[in-house]
């Protein structure tokens, strides 16, 4: 080929992959996820999932991996179904009745939603954090130790003890709190009662950790601390996080899923979805950009 | 580049980047005010280039000394571009293609302060040369070389600027392609300058006057072929510097 048709040739590529004012933004279309959606090391596999409430088709034949021992962002705009998607990983959709969820969803290749599988022992290997702080009405241990007592993970005091401890550790919260075990869960500030519902679900030993919007209700320094967790967290646990705050997901995740009107749009690398997104669904969004 | 040029330019650059899709008016403003201040930073380089090689070459000492003066200038909108992005980057936290534009523009505000200097180097060794004898008959085809040269750097920092404005990668790659013309051409100067330099040592201390503006036009070449780059890093995300035209070529088609 010449320099000049080489030329013109690459004037196309553009114009069709990257020139954006020759498209009208809403008219773009969602086909097929860019990016890579697959894990080396997955601790999670999803393949063609479909969510309805009801009529509404709230999920619409999405495929993505959860990696082992990393942080995977779903992100998107209100709406768009990440909440939607991150439930069903442990199946907290079940207890809607007009949900109907078809699709493959495999924890280490097990079928989370085999018929003889029982969603509480699920949801204690793949355990949740919601975005409003939640402790039970209970003394600061025993919100820790509820989780460990109703699966009979423990045979005497001592081991509860030793329980409580570490989860309080973990979630860097024993320090804080080791003179006032007993006190109410809910005297905390939202921070600390973040992380005591962290300390909760790592008390009975999870794989996976979901976490729907983790810190947008704490404010700056509580935010960066359940962040700094968050990357302790991960080599121990698999952790999948939905968030609104774009930086977040830039700051703890290596993976990041954009979801948009129900669809995956885009997945990969978080390094490269933050500086050079492939679709431009992600990149208006990330962005602040109308479409 | 002219004032005019810069306005017609202006919708290319716009709407290529997308800068006024924002759901903030105010940072589309921002943005648009960054590139402004680039494209007027250009505007000036270019101007201070045009003007050392002119001042060199019609051995004008006055247009010379303004060259030299006029740096500051170009110093100050250095500086005062620098802390207008550092300020969109700890308020706006930009991203993806946004992160990529402030990115490229604090790199590529360094490549035009550096030129500017290259200009003053024109205005100083000018000077200098001025007092000296050079543009006598015989020694007068150094002249007509640097002169040729000169044009060739200045056409193409004028085409590097006109692409910035439009953000036109192709342009940009024709550019970066043609940098080792730029190149040959300093090489067969230097050349003529050495023998120069054997035939009459006299004329040693000039001719490395010449020499030294030659190689201030390969360096200025050198900064534009960076412009450049930021271009394709700007448009297509992809980090060329250090990378053979092939190879720019076969990323960007990725």
């Amino acid at each position: 080929m010449t320099a000049i048709t080489l030329a013109k040739q690459e004037q196309v590529n553009k114009t069709a992959k990257n020139d954006l004012s020759q498209t009208n933004l809403s008219e773009i279309e969602l086909t097929q996820t860019v990016g890579n959606i697959y894990a080396d090391d997955a601790k999670m596999s999803i393949r063609n999932a479909n969510v309805y409430y009801g009529d509404k088709k709230a999920i619409d034949n999405i495929s993505l991996d959860i990696a082992k021992n990393q942080v995977t962002a779903l992100i998107g705009p209100s709406g768009c179904g990440k909440s939607t998607f991150l439930r069903c990983l442990n199946r907290m959709n079940d207890t809607i009745d007009i949900c109907n969820i078809t699709g493959q969803f495999t924890l280490d290749d097990e079928d989370i939603y085999a018929k003889n599988l029982d969603p509480v022992l699920l949801r204690a290997r793949v355990g949740m954090v919601f975005q409003k702080p939640n402790p039970f009405p209970k003394s600061i241990y025993d919100n820790v130790a509820y989780g460990a007592r109703i699966h009979g993970l423990i045979n005497n005091k001592a081991e509860l003890d030793e329980i409580v401890e570490t989860s309080l550790q973990k979630a860097g919260l024993f320090n804080e709190v080791k003179d006032r075990l007993n006190d109410p869960g809910t005297g905390l500030s939202g921070g600390q009662q973040q992380r005591l519902c962290i300390a909760r679900t790592i008390a009975v030993s999870p794989e996976v950790i979901l976490m729907d919007e983790p810190a947008s209700a704490l404010d700056p320094i509580a935010t960066a601390i359940i962040e700094e967790l968050i990357d302790e967290l991960k080599d121990k646990y698999t952790i999948a996080i939905v968030t609104h705050s774009m930086q977040q997901a830039a700051r703890v995740s290596q993976h990041t899923a954009y979801f948009h009107m129900g669809k995956l749009v885009e997945m990969g690398k978080t390094e490269d979805i933050f500086t050079r997104p492939s679709h431009k669904l992600t990149e208006n969004y990330i962005t602040g950009r109308f479409g | 580049m002219t004032t005019s040029d810069m306005t017609n330019n202006a919708s290319g650059f716009t709407k290529k980047l997308h800068i006024d899709k924002h759901i903030s008016g105010r940072f589309n403003e921002e943005l648009e005010q960054v590139r402004n201040l680039v494209m007027n930073m250009g505007a000036l380089v270019e101007q201070q280039v045009n003007d050392g090689l002119r001042a060199v070459l019609n051995a004008d000492e006055k247009l010379a000394a303004k060259v030299i003066e006029r740096d500051r200038e170009v110093n100050t909108m250095e500086l005062e571009i620098d802390e207008y992005c550092t300020q969109i980057l700890a308020r706006r936290q930009p991203a993806a293609s946004d992160l990529r534009l402030i990115v490229s523009v604090i790199k590529s505000i360094t490549d035009l302060e550096r030129m500017g200097d290259e200009a003053v180097k024109f205005g100083r060794n000018a000077i200098k040369l001025a007092k000296g004898s050079f543009a006598e008959e015989e020694g007068a085809r150094p002249l007509i070389e640097l002169k040729h040269l000169g044009n060739h750097v200045s056409n193409t920092l004028n085409r590097a600027l006109t692409a910035y404005a439009q953000m036109d990668v192709i342009e940009a790659i024709e550019i970066i392609k043609n940098d080792s013309i730029i190149d040959e051409e300093f090489d067969n100067i230097s050349r003529l300058l050495v023998t120069k330099m054997m035939e009459n040592p006299r004329e040693i201390k000039n001719a490395l006057r010449v020499t030294w503006c030659a190689r201030a036009l390969e360096r200025i070449g050198d900064h534009t072929t960076n412009l450049c780059e930021y271009i394709v890093y700007l448009v297509e995300g992809k980090d060329v510097r250090h990378s053979t035209i092939e190879q720019i070529k076969a990323s960007i088609s990725k």
